[in-house]
């Protein structure tokens, strides 16, 4: 579903991803971990289509398409979906007809009839419960003013309505009480299919614990240093990532 | 809860890709105007330029009672010794006054109901998506439509009579009743008032007059399309609306126009009275022609719209959408008269490409315990230049007058201006003055994050401008802030890369 291939970004002159490899296939929950600044949300944001990027050398192709050439907006309608680190605030955006319209944008995109209001609320309702949000939350502007757990889970309700085919996920598990996290692990577990795929992009091993990942990965200095299945997790939280940083050096 | 949806969602769905370069924000619109059309509809006109035999004419043609004629020609001698006012924040060629028709009308009679109305008409405002059949059915709205000069259809006037109302064009008020037109025309806006309000007062040609009677509720939004049509004639609506005590009106108003490749000229006046608890809320969506990409042609629209507080509670609300027009020059005013009269301006006015808008309001405190609430948003995109002009004067006797103003501006891409000049005339200490201002920019991070969520750049600066500008848009009629909505998003194309 996804592959990257001898992926070298920088910003501003200076290199951030140093020839990266990933393959998932479709089913699949790879974890993806690595010391602050590796260049993970990098990672997310050029895949995703965020502009400031350059593409020095490399491929990422999604579903066979060559993602690199795709404008942000057609990614997400071909079903990819990044949850952000830090979801951005719009004011006066009413929350409900922002999702209502990035669906809608969706499944145009796909041939599909567009929701009326009455169809898109009782989808959303039921969205809702999976992630247990607060139905006020809806009514305000979208991410004005939540709290940073709020922002979080209001990420994972995007991605409950959208049903994304790759979802990356940004930390999302950063800011989230023990609770949160078990009910935003929960909407994911739910949400998985074999049809789709996740990235994990996280920090702790206790998401971990409720996502099971097929793989995890370790991201050093724009590159995957290590890759391995969820054991690696806990060695990892055990004893932090130098011993990997030592051993690829001896390489 | 569908209401709602509808104000944000823009069934737009153009695909604009991100170009390459960075730029994300700052390319210039090469969006043609989308209501460039003309109506094929014959016109008369008088000869061009003005003179005292011009006015008469005018006078003459509506059959006016002398009063009327007396009174454009003082306007018009009063003109005459004018000099054109020079803005400091506004740049425009000089318009040539000899050059222009000061009348025009469509030629055949006015019709008595839709059905006579001349089938070129309705398919224009078809077109506009302004169908009138629909309105009337479905929006309950009485539309009194302008083309041009003078009334062509006038609906639900039997309704509205029973209540007492009065809503037709001032022309036929004029004629019909001349005591309340004499009573009330000119006593907001003197004749003396300004350069373009006094050629207003010497040539209108037509415009809206409404009446309401003590104590009645206008049962139903009033609605006015002004279309500016016939080449070169300078348009001169006049609209004169009187609340009578304890009465309320909403009224509405709006306007596309068609491409024209040289500068036409509007100047309208707009008199709103409100007696003893009377209530008045004014609404306008404007979308004049603003010029081509080059900043070529495109309406010059100076309005003096002024609204009297005349009795104690009574209240002036006016709300603005100005999407279009080379330049608007324009400051919807209040006269807070009346003891605890209140009076309110809700403005968004956007500007792209190479338009200018010097716009404002001012709030002129004269009662006891008056309160005002300011609220302009002003949007900047291209190469435009966006000024908000405002006032608040609190006279010696407005004891406990109170005022508050919020002027926020935003800007798309970097070689747009926006200006805030309030001013501030405060001659009683008891008065409570507060003002607010922010400037923003439309940030690559919302508009990334709404095209990962499958939104076009393209709605995605649609849908943030909505959302700065939401405070505005829900004080307009539902129907009318759709298409409020729908006509910036239109002014906005082509403004990101
Ligand atoms: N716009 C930018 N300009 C300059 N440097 C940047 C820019 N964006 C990212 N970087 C740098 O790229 C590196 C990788 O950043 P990135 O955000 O991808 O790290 P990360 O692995 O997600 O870190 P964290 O765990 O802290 O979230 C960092 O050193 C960061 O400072
Ligand atoms: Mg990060």
């Amino acid at each position: 579903m996804l592959s990257i291939k001898n992926l070298q970004v920088s910003v501003d002159e200076k290199p951030i991803l140093k020839g990266l490899n990933l393959e998932v296939k479709a089913g699949e929950i790879h974890a993806i971990m690595g010391p602050n600044g590796s260049g993970k949300s990098t990672l997310a944001h050029v895949l995703s289509g965020r502009e400031g990027y350059r593409v020095d050398a490399g491929s990422a192709h999604y579903k066979g398409l060559d993602l690199l050439e795709m404008a942000p907006e057609i990614r997400a309608r071909e079903g990819m979906f990044l949850a952000f680190q830090y979801p951005i605030e719009i004011p006066g955006v009413n929350n409900t007809s922002f999702l209502k319209k990035a669906l809608n944008e969706v499944r145009k995109h796909r041939g599909e009839e567009e929701l009326d209001a009455i169809d898109f609320l009782s989808l959303i309702k039921k969205q809702m419960n999976l992630v247990e949000m607060k139905e006020d939350l809806l009514k305000r502007p979208v991410n004005q003013g939540f709290s940073g757990g709020e922002k979080k889970r209001n990420e994972i309700l995007q991605m409950a309505v959208l049903n994304p085919t790759l979802a990356i996920l940004d930390e999302t598990d950063s800011g989230l009480d023990i609770d949160a996290l078990r009910i935003v692990a929960g909407g994911v577990n739910k949400l998985r299919t074999p049809e789709n795929a996740f990235v994990i992009i996280t920090h702790y091993q206790r998401l971990l614990d409720y996502i099971v990942p097929d793989f995890v990965h370790v991201l050093s200095d724009g590159q995957i240093i290590k890759s391995g299945t969820k054991e690696l997790a806990y060695e990892l939280e055990e004893r932090g990532y130098d011993w990997l940083l030592e051993d690829s050096e001896k390489v | 809860m569908i209401k709602e949806n509808n104000k944000m969602t823009r069934d737009n769905d153009k695909n604009i890709a991100m170009s390459d370069d960075q730029q994300t924000i700052q390319n210039i619109t090469d969006q043609d105007y989308k209501y460039g059309f003309v109506t094929d509809i014959e016109m008369e006109a008088f000869p061009k330029g003005l003179d005292e035999n011009i006015v008469r004419m005018i006078s003459a043609k509506k059959k006016e009672p002398e009063f009327m004629t007396e009174w454009r020609l003082k306007a018009y001698r009063h003109w005459r010794k004018q000099k054109e006012p020079k803005w400091p924040k506004l740049k425009y060629s000089e318009v040539d006054y000899e050059d222009l028709y000061y009348y025009a009308a469509p030629k055949k009679e006015a019709p008595k109901s839709l059905d006579e109305v001349d089938p070129e008409l309705l398919a224009t405002f078809e077109k506009l998506g302004v169908p009138l059949e629909e309105r009337e059915l479905l929006a309950g709205v009485a539309v009194d439509a302008v083309i041009d000069s003078v009334s062509v259809a006038t609906t639900f006037k039997g309704k509205l009579g029973e209540l007492g109302i009065i809503f037709c064009p001032i022309s036929e008020a004029i004629q019909e009743h001349p005591e309340l037109v004499k009573k009330y025309l000119g006593t907001v806006v003197p004749y003396t008032d300004n350069f373009y309000a006094t050629l207003n007062s010497a040539v209108f040609s037509d415009g809206s007059f409404v009446y309401i009677p003590p104590g009645v509720r206008c049962p139903m939004e009033l609605s006015s399309y002004f279309r500016i049509n016939a080449s070169k004639t300078g348009q001169f609506e006049r609209t004169l609306i009187v609340a009578d005590k304890g009465s309320y009106v909403s009224y509405l108003e709006g306007c596309t126009a068609p491409m024209r490749d040289e500068n036409q000229l509007h100047a309208a006046v707009v008199e709103l009275i409100a007696l003893d608890d009377a209530e008045i809320k004014y609404s306008t969506v404007q979308n004049w022609y603003a010029g081509n990409k080059e900043g070529v042609g495109g309406i010059f629209n100076f309005v003096t719209k002024r609204g009297l507080c005349a009795g104690n509670n009574s209240k002036i609300s006016w709300t603005q959408v100005e999407t279009g027009s080379a330049i608007t020059w324009k400051y919807p005013s209040c006269v807070l008269k009346g003891d605890k009269s209140v009076g309110e301006f809700y403005s968004v006015a956007l500007t792209n490409n190479y338009q200018q808008a010097d716009t404002g309001t001012k709030m002129i405190h004269l009662g006891k315990n008056t309160r005002s609430l300011i609220i302009s948003k002003g949007i900047s995109a291209g190469k435009s230049n966006n000024t908000y002009r405002g006032l608040v004067k609190v006279n010696k006797k407005a004891e406990n007058a109170r005022n508050y103003s919020q002027c926020d501006s935003l800007l798309i891409g970097d070689q747009c201006g926006a200006h805030t000049y309030p001013y501030l005339e405060i001659e009683n200490p008891s008065a409570q003055v507060e003002h607010e201002a922010t400037t923003s920019k439309v940030s690559e991070d919302q508009i990334f994050y709404l095209n990962q969520r499958g939104i076009s750049t393209e709605d995605a600066v649609g849908m943030i401008v909505s959302g700065y500008a939401r405070e505005v848009f829900q004080q307009l009629p539902m129907e009318f802030a759709v298409e409020a909505q729908a006509l910036m998003s239109v002014s906005l194309e082509g403004s990101v890369g």
